[in-house]
């Protein structure tokens, strides 16, 4: 999709005068974290299993290669296909040669945020292809052309009225014209619709949550069984997955499963959790006659074995976005891509450039709720620091900023200078502020006083001030 | 395998790059060989460590926690439960049937009412039946291995999924399940298809209220036999 | 009534240390109540204060601008100042976890620095976890009528575990009622340089806790933090909020009656040395 990163601050404004948004968003901020925090604390060991899908995952990133190549053994042994893409484009390219060798007309889609990656859709379409979302939330916005606003509840900026209007304007062309109000209404008529595309049908394609080295299986996780169609009733399934997402064993899986759905929805387990190891067996009644696994690079490779390593850890369970504040004041689509939140403001500047996406990293307080919820404890905070640094040595840092940085750092390096002009400012701010105790407007603090009154100082001079001036004793009772 | 301008050798040889080693070899290569092997299981979940009868109840109650209904029967009540279930829910006494061995052992026949077809779902089917491979007492969760005694699709396409399981398949977790995979399948040849179930299909897309029924059953009845 | 006794009076009273008061750049310029407070509490509990002249700003500024060079610097300054001190406290877990979980991992590549960084993270502490945890406190003398909710500031709760400590002290206030806000762990939308850089962000977020805030009925609230703290004075008071600020230690060292932030002062303030 087209990045309107860059644009952050505009999509920001956007997004806060957007009342449909505020009103989903209010939902999202109590619901998600709440769900997870009792599913947390139902579960003793959750604390531990953190700390080990943490330790399996970077144990599989340290061992990349290896487990890569015992994958692609697995699969093929057991009749599978495996496809490398070095780069976006070879991912797009393998997937349209490869709906085109079976004369496909359609595809059944199950949710994939690498597919959302590389603009999969576009180019499928453009090759006479229609993709059809699968996935409630995806199918909604598909309709809506909108791009997702959160990795697992794409749809999750729309209200139930929204919805409903965008059934109507769709579906009411396939003969229902009634504009419905109930929320389980609405999902029996896209049962209803997609239910016949799944049919249809002549490639299935899916991501994986994550690929098993040790019997060369995708493993899916969903609640709505979309997936499950998606790899049952076509006859070519593919799955579309990046190289992070290999896991050592079955016995790894059942880890970060527990970590993942009480992290992402703060339930015990999703509805279906799903093994996929090569096409339908001799005697099978239904399965896909070809399997093909396509794993893609697009630029992870390069950020093994630097300071950014650990965001390949990520499972994709929303946790960080969920439990953000920032996320939770703007929403998904102003980080202006695919990935947003904390992930995204890490994962963004990677994958598509941090002259684009520089905001992104920038605009978190660093509160620290995202790395503390994170099943596979990524350090977010400190990796989107980590971007900060490198705009810094770039040059990309704002200009005042940077001028702002500059004074600022040359006065605390001097204490004794800094000492005699904070004394000085706190002396004509009090003044000033006296009266109110504080400021409506104040030169340069715009950005603050836009929104807040500024505190004016203590009277009396500095803390230093008031210290010194009683050699050491305190002036206030 | 293959030459160096490869898009897989482009991939392979960039991870090695960054991790500034070459393939792996020697000791670290038997390391990771022995862990494939012999795979480490993660922290122990205490809840599912019972005795079998308590891993039973620990099983049911997760299932309905999650949205299933479950009756436990003696093996010769089970086409019995299957009928009144259906006759209970208004539902056709009708359904499609895994063609499995697990299922054989019953006397459907005692059931002059219910109609089934043995094969795999179609779009059309109302109701299935299935056995289970095993039921995960952690979560209540299903356990389905594909094959030619279980299609998929009678997993997935009708409205109400009937599923009979042995209290002797209830297992505690994951773990065990996959010890039980190795020992019937082979450690190097899972099934086409292993589709844990939690509940009936559901979603939580519109305004983040759980909905069942999104494309999977929008019911689950699990009989659970008694031995 | 029970005369409240300061730990300086208990009979298992440690020997005194000697605590250096790390200010915080916001307390020295904004509101030296604060650091009059911070000193008061530790002298209570039986330590000896000294306040060292050299010290100016932590250095989050440069930290989280991307400005690793100059952080360093600060950094290395902040080190000196506080070199052969038993314990550093600072009334902020922001500045405190800045020296306890930050400054280390500035001096990756200097062993020499490093080792000099981790002795400085190891006896530094924010107020709160220092009186409660290292010290002991479960009680302070001091009287404050009125109901309070209060603020978990972010990396004190998250970074030095802050949580417990100051609704503990608070439970010896007399007077005192504390009232939860419903997500009192959810952040103000300070964030440092973060809160005029992204005002709208900011504001968005300092709206929704001053909501929360409200809906306590609490007539003051109380962190641990200047820097959240005056964020959220400034989003009462600009929406007109009748709702006192004040810092958590100025409220445990019974200086309750001082103006709260934002507000006017009455007189000329009280100059009292002992």
């Amino acid at each position: 999709m087209e990045s309107t990163a860059h644009d952050f601050k505009h999509n920001v404004s956007d997004a806060l005068a957007n009342p449909n948004l505020q009103d989903s968003l209010a939902m999202l901020k109590v619901g998600f974290s709440e769900r997870r925090r009792l599913a947390a604390e139902r579960l003793p060991e959750f604390e531990l299993l953190r700390d080990r899908a943490r330790d399996i995952k970077n144990h599989a990133l340290a061992n990349l290669d290896f487990y890569l190549e015992e994958f692609e053994r697995k699969v093929i042994a057991l009749g599978g296909h495996v496809h490398w893409a070095p780069t976006a484009a070879d991912a797009r390219r393998i997937i349209t040669d490869l709906c085109k060798s079976v004369g496909a007309r359609t595809v059944a889609k199950s949710k994939s945020m690498v597919a959302e990656e590389i603009a999969l859709n576009d180019h499928l379409e453009e090759a006479g292809i229609a993709p059809i979302e699968t996935d409630l939330g995806e199918y909604i916005i598909q309709l809506r052309k909108e791009p997702p606003s959160h990795i697992i509840a794409p749809a999750v900026h729309l209200t139930k009225d929204q919805v409903a209007d965008t059934f109507l304007e769709h579906h009411g062309p396939l003969g229902f014209t009634k504009r419905l109000t109930e929320r389980n209404d609405l999902v029996a008529e896209a049962r209803y619709v997609l239910r016949q595309k799944f049919l249809d049908a002549d490639v299935g394609l899916t991501g994986a949550n994550f690929l098993v080295a040790e019997t060369g299986s995708s493993m899916l996780v969903t609640n709505e069984g979309n997936a499950d169609l998606s790899n049952t009733l076509p006859k070519m399934h593919i799955v579309l997955a990046t190289i992070e997402k290999v896991i050592p064993t079955l016995e790894d899986a059942a880890v970060l499963l527990r970590v993942l759905a009480r992290s992402a929805t703060g339930q015990e387990s999703s509805a279906y959790t799903t093994l996929n190891t090569g096409p339908k067996r001799d005697g099978d009644l239904d399965g896909p006659s070809a399997y093909h696994v396509v794993i893609l690079d697009n630029g992870r490779s390069s950020v093994l074995g630097t300071e950014m390593q650990e965001i390949l850890r990520c499972i994709r369970c929303g946790a960080c976005m969920n439990h953000c504040p920032v996320y939770g004041a703007i929403g998904g689509h102003a980080y202006g891509w695919v990935y947003p939140g904390p992930i995204g403001a890490v994962l963004t500047p990677q994958l598509i450039g941090v002259e684009e996406a520089g905001n992104l990293p920038n605009a978190s307080t660093f509160c620290g709720r995202c790395e503390s919820v994170c099943p596979v404890r990524i350090p977010l905070p400190k990796l989107m620091r980590h971007w900060r640094e490198r705009e810094f040595e770039r040059h990309l840092t704002p200009k005042a900023v940077r001028q702002g940085l500059a004074l600022w750092s040359f006065l605390a390096r001097r204490p004794k200078l800094y000492r005699r002009l904070t004394g000085i400012a706190n002396r004509v701010l009090a003044l000033f502020g006296r009266a109110d105790g504080r400021y409506g407007t104040l030169p340069l603090a715009g950005g603050w006083t836009r929104f807040r009154d500024f505190p004016a100082p203590q009277a009396g001079g500095t803390f230093h001030a008031q210290w010194a001036r009683h050699g050491g004793a305190r002036t206030r009772p | 395998m293959s030459d160096d301008s490869s898009p897989r050798s482009q991939i392979l040889n960039g991870i090695r790059r960054s991790l500034q080693r070459g393939p792996l070899s020697g000791e670290a290569k038997q390391a990771v060989e022995a862990r494939l092997a012999a795979p480490p299981r993660g922290p122990d979940v205490a809840r599912a460590r019972l005795p079998q009868p308590e891993k039973v109840a620990l099983f049911c109650q997760w299932a309905e926690t999650n949205n299933a209904t479950v009756a436990r029967v003696a093996a010769g009540d089970v086409p019995g439960e299957v009928s009144n279930y259906l006759a209970r829910n208004n539902l056709p006494a009708r359904a499609a049937m895994a063609p499995s061995p697990l299922l054989e052992g019953y006397d459907w026949a005692s059931q002059k009412m219910l109609s089934l077809r043995r094969g795999r779902g179609e779009g059309s089917d109302q109701v299935s039946i299935t056995g289970a491979f095993a039921g995960i007492a952690e979560t209540g969760t299903l356990v389905m291995a594909s094959g030619p005694d279980h299609p998929v699709t009678l997993n997935l396409l009708p409205d109400t999924h009937v599923v009979v399981l042995r209290e002797a398949d209830i297992v505690g977790g994951y773990e065990d399940v996959w010890e039980r995979l190795r020992a019937r399948y082979g450690k190097d040849r899972m099934p086409r298809t292993v589709n844990t179930i939690t509940g009936p299909s559901r979603t939580g897309d519109i305004e983040q209220a759980m909905e069942l029924g999104a494309h999977g059953p929008r019911r689950m009845h699990i009989v659970v036999v008694r031995e | 009534m029970v005369p409240v006794v300061s730990n300086l009076h208990d009979k298992h009273s440690p020997p005194a240390r000697r605590v250096a008061l790390f200010v915080t750049c916001l307390v020295d310029l904004f509101r030296p109540s604060v650091g009059f407070a911070a000193i008061k509490l530790l002298e209570d509990a039986g330590c000896i204060v000294e306040v060292p002249p050299l010290q100016v700003c932590c250095g989050q500024p440069a930290y989280n601008s991307g400005d690793r060079a100059t952080t360093r610097a600060i950094a290395t300054q902040i080190i000196d100042a506080f070199e052969g001190y038993e314990a550093v406290v600072a009334p902020s877990g922001s500045c405190g976890g800045m020296l306890s979980h930050h400054y280390p991992g500035l001096f990756d590549d200097d062993p020499a620095m490093k080792a000099r960084a981790e002795n400085l993270a190891g006896r530094s502490y924010e107020l709160m976890s220092f009186l409660v945890d290292v010290l002991g406190v479960d009680k302070v003398a001091a009287r404050y009528e009125g109901t309070v909710t209060y603020h978990d500031s972010c990396s004190g709760l998250r970074e030095l575990g802050v949580k417990a400590q100051p609704r503990r002290l608070l439970g010896s206030v007399e007077g005192l009622k504390l009232s939860e806000m419903k997500t009192p762990e959810v952040c103000c939308g300070f964030g440092g340089t973060f809160c005029v850089k992204y005002p709208e962000i900011s504001n968005a977020m300092v709206g929704e806790k001053s909501g929360d805030i409200a809906a306590t009925g609490a007539g003051t609230l109380l962190a641990g933090d200047l820097g959240c703290l005056m964020n959220m004075a400034g989003k009462l008071q600009r929406e007109g909020s009748a709702v006192q600020v004040r810092h958590v230690a100025e409220v445990l060292a019974d200086m309750g009656s001082i103006a709260p932030i934002g507000e006017p002062e009455g007189g000329e303030p009280e100059t009292v040395t002992r």
